[in-house]
């Protein structure tokens, strides 16, 4: 698909589109459906279609993995940070009460963040295992 | 009456699409039809009102495993179909043993949306009544998955980091360099 001039400027425009879809998914999982989990996977797709039309190699200059590997355990360490955060501040492990004033703005800044979390690990790890498989040479 | 008629109609289509995948001999057809049997699922779950369980179906089932399993497709060459060289009937036996024993199980399943079941009795209330007061996040999967169940969904993300992990141990292509320059050759 190198030369696909169609695909290329189709995949031009929709990028965009799925990148702030896949945020939206994101910020407003307390509002609708989505979450992390949806946001990760449908942002990791932006850049799988990328890498479908404009190449593996292009692509993993854009987003090389040695930022992926960065990036999954930062999700995972964000996450975990919220506990140890919320135990430090005096409560029970992952209670976001305490993260601010009132308990229903700290769970909702609780929620927030490792929602982030979820969405940064399952972004990099959905990337990293399409990399994994479409970057292999062919036997 | 609209539900149940949409029902029928995806249920009708996840069997065509699954006995389509069955009978199918080009595995890149197959993978494409596992794609739309995912979208038909995701489909049933939107008429069941599970519209996050439906959203990760579409995404996942539907979209990442489909772009999954077509670069593994790309990897391993498209065999012909091996006629198998055991009779059928043994396959076929445990098949239809293990479908009656489901079948079975299902008669003792409570209806769909049933409130009086036990777990719809144990902490769901407390979740349905208090959930908006205690968190305030007007989405109540959001709620449980993120707040009450916040330990269940830290195990969750941490299985998703092993399956990277795990990934990469077996297909990584070892430390890239700077980005741009081939990779060494060491798979």
């Amino acid at each position: 698909m190198k030369h696909s001039l169609i695909l290329k400027i189709v995949a031009k425009f929709l990028i965009p589109v799925i990148v702030l879809f896949a945020l939206y998914v994101q910020f407003h999982g307390d509002y609708g459906p989505g979450g992390g989990f949806q946001a990760g996977v449908i942002f990791s797709v932006a850049f799988i279609l990328y890498a479908i039309v404009y190449g593996i190699e292009t692509a993993e200059q854009v987003i090389p993995s040695g930022v992926l590997r960065v990036l999954a355990s930062l999700g995972v360490l964000i996450y975990a940070g919220t506990g140890f955060a919320t135990l430090l501040l005096g409560g029970n492990f992952l209670d976001y009460d305490v993260l601010a004033e009132q308990p229903t703005a700290g769970q909702h800044l609780g929620i927030l963040v490792i929602e982030l979390g979820v969405g940064i690990t399952v972004s990099a790890v959905m990337l990293t295992i399409f990399f994994a498989f479409a970057g292999r040479e062919r036997p | 009456m609209t539900d149940t008629l949409i029902d029928i109609t995806l249920l009708a289509f996840l069997a065509i699409s699954a006995i389509g995948i069955m009978r199918m001999h080009s595995l890149f057809a197959a993978i494409m039809l596992f794609g739309i049997f995912s979208l038909f699922s995701a489909g049933l779950f939107v008429v069941m009102d599970a519209a996050d369980v439906a959203f990760t179906e579409a995404a996942v089932g539907a979209g990442i495993s489909t772009v999954l399993m077509l670069a593994t497709l790309a990897l391993v060459k498209d065999h012909d179909e091996k006629r198998p060289s055991h009779s059928p009937w043994i396959p076929l036996a445990v098949v239809m043993i293990t479908g009656a024993a489901l079948v079975y199980g299902t008669l003792d399943i409570p209806t769909f949306g049933d409130p009086d079941t036990p777990s719809q009795q144990h902490v769901a209330p407390r979740y349905i009544e208090q959930g908006q007061a205690e968190t305030g996040v007007p989405n109540l999967v959001t709620a449980v998955l993120a707040s009450y169940r916040g330990y269940d969904t830290l195990g969750e993300v941490t299985v998703i980091f092993t399956a990277g992990i795990g990934v990469l141990l077996l297909l990584g292509r070892g430390r890239k360099g700077k980005g741009n320059s081939p990779d060494r050759d060491e798979t």
